[in-house]
């Protein structure tokens, strides 16, 4: 198992990810903030990232959330991604407003 | 009980995007049994105590959600008045073709005002429990899987046309709005009962119109809940939040997703409900302890995602 540093630019956030476990589950496990968590299942796409530098693999992701075209340009949902070295990111996703819940 | 004609939800369509991962987790983790499989690749499971021969249909895609929700009739004549009711009112009406889904008759196919598709359906094949029918033990050991989920309950919906699904189901179907949630004069949500239980189908106002929030399986105990609890911890699955109550309905309930991100509540208890009770109503200002009653507290990932 390798340890791979995470590096989320816009936050200046660091965190470590072994090449077995998805980015998310790397950063919510050592307690750390930054790319948001819902599903953590590649399904609905509020963890969104863009993978600007570094090598990754992953698996299945909703195609609702990220199409063929985002794919091959680097798009992933942390929750279904995995580190093959340190990786910089920004990240996209967001958790939307519903109007239930709104006046907070 | 059905007072309408409408019996109750009788099946689920959701949408998973691999097929062996999602049969570990509604199987060996919620326990259902397969009762059949299709030649589209299609899945089909019950609850250990329910009788007819399916609740839930898994179909293998690339995106999650819910394809449609369907409920049971009491009569081929109550699913053709109805059929003619919700024409009426003005939704695309499909019918589909006895056997199209394997055990099931024809299922009339309609789309709601909040973008949802539904459906209504009156002979399923009957496959039955482990238990029997003549002088039946309370359960028998291979019920005792994983969270051990009795039946198929509720989906909670989330779509843009809130007071045009609630006219649909209240004024065409016949249920009745067992709770409601306003913030001001905006209603935001609904929770909707066809019989004696406290919601049969809960739908929250969103922007986008049909988005899935949850499919709910019941259990029962709230022994039962924690226990569900301990299997989402040991199997490392994904919580949402709980074991907690709702001050809506009242049930004790937990949240996860299925490894697709669909999310699923198993949950023990709420309250009967009698078709001349008012409605209960909440304001969004404590909406906190309407949705989480122990903490009081709004979540963002339960209010906003959704498959
Ligand atoms: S957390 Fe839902 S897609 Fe990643």
């Amino acid at each position: 198992m390798t340890m791979f540093e995470i590096h989320i630019d816009s936050l200046q956030q660091s965190f470590s990810a072994s090449s077995e476990q998805t980015l998310l589950s790397g950063m919510e496990s050592l307690g750390k903030r930054g790319i948001p968590v819902g599903c953590r299942g590649g399904g609905c796409g509020v963890c969104k990232v863009r993978i600007d530098k570094g090598r990754y693999r992953c698996k299945k992701m909703s195609r609702a959330h990220v199409s063929a075209e985002e794919e091959s340009q680097g798009y992933v949902l942390a929750c279904r991604c995995m580190a093959l070295s340190d990786i910089q990111l920004t990240v996209v996703g967001q958790m939307k407003k519903a109007v239930f819940g709104t006046q907070d | 009980m059905s007072m309408t004609g409408v019996l109750r939800p009788g099946h689920v369509q959701i949408r998973v995007m691999d097929m062996g991962e999602a049969l570990t987790h509604y199987k060996e983790r919620l326990g259902l049994q397969e009762t059949d499989r299709d030649a589209s690749g299609r899945v089909y499971l019950k609850g250990w105590d329910e009788r007819d021969w399916f609740s839930v249909v898994l179909r293998e895609a690339d995106e999650p959600g819910m394809d449609f929700m369907a409920f049971k009739v009491d009569s081929v004549d109550t699913l053709r008045r109805l059929e003619g009711r919700v024409r009426e009112f003005g939704c695309n009406v499909e019918t589909i073709p006895a056997g199209e889904l394997n055990h099931c008759g024809e299922r009339v196919r309609f789309d709601s005002p909040t973008g949802h598709t539904f459906e209504l359906y009156a002979e399923k094949d009957y496959k039955g429990t482990q238990m029997g029918l003549l002088n039946p033990d309370p359960w028998h050991e291979e019920c005792l899987k994983g969270m051990q989920a009795q039946r198929f309950d509720h989906c909670l919906l989330y779509g843009d046309d809130l007071d045009g699904t609630i006219k649909l189901f209240t004024e065409v179907l016949g249920f009745k709005e067992a709770e409601q949630v306003y913030d001001g004069d905006l209603q935001i949500g609904t929770f909707l009962t066809c019989g004696m239980k406290a919601h049969d189908l809960a739908v929250i106002r969103h922007t986008e119109k049909n988005k899935f929030h949850h499919a709910s399986f019941l259990l029962g105990s709230w022994e039962d809940v924690l226990r569900a609890a301990d299997i989402i911890g040991r199997y490392k699955m994904s919580l949402d939040i709980g074991p907690t109550r709702h001050g809506i309905t009242r049930g004790r309930t937990i949240y996860f997703f299925d490894p697709s991100g669909n999310r699923n509540e198993v949950f023990a208890g709420d309250y009967t409900y009698y078709p001349d009770y008012e409605p209960i109503t909440w304001t969004a200002d404590e909406l906190g302890g309407a949705i989480f009653y122990h903490n009081q507290t709004l979540n963002e990932r339960f209010l906003t995602v959704v498959t």
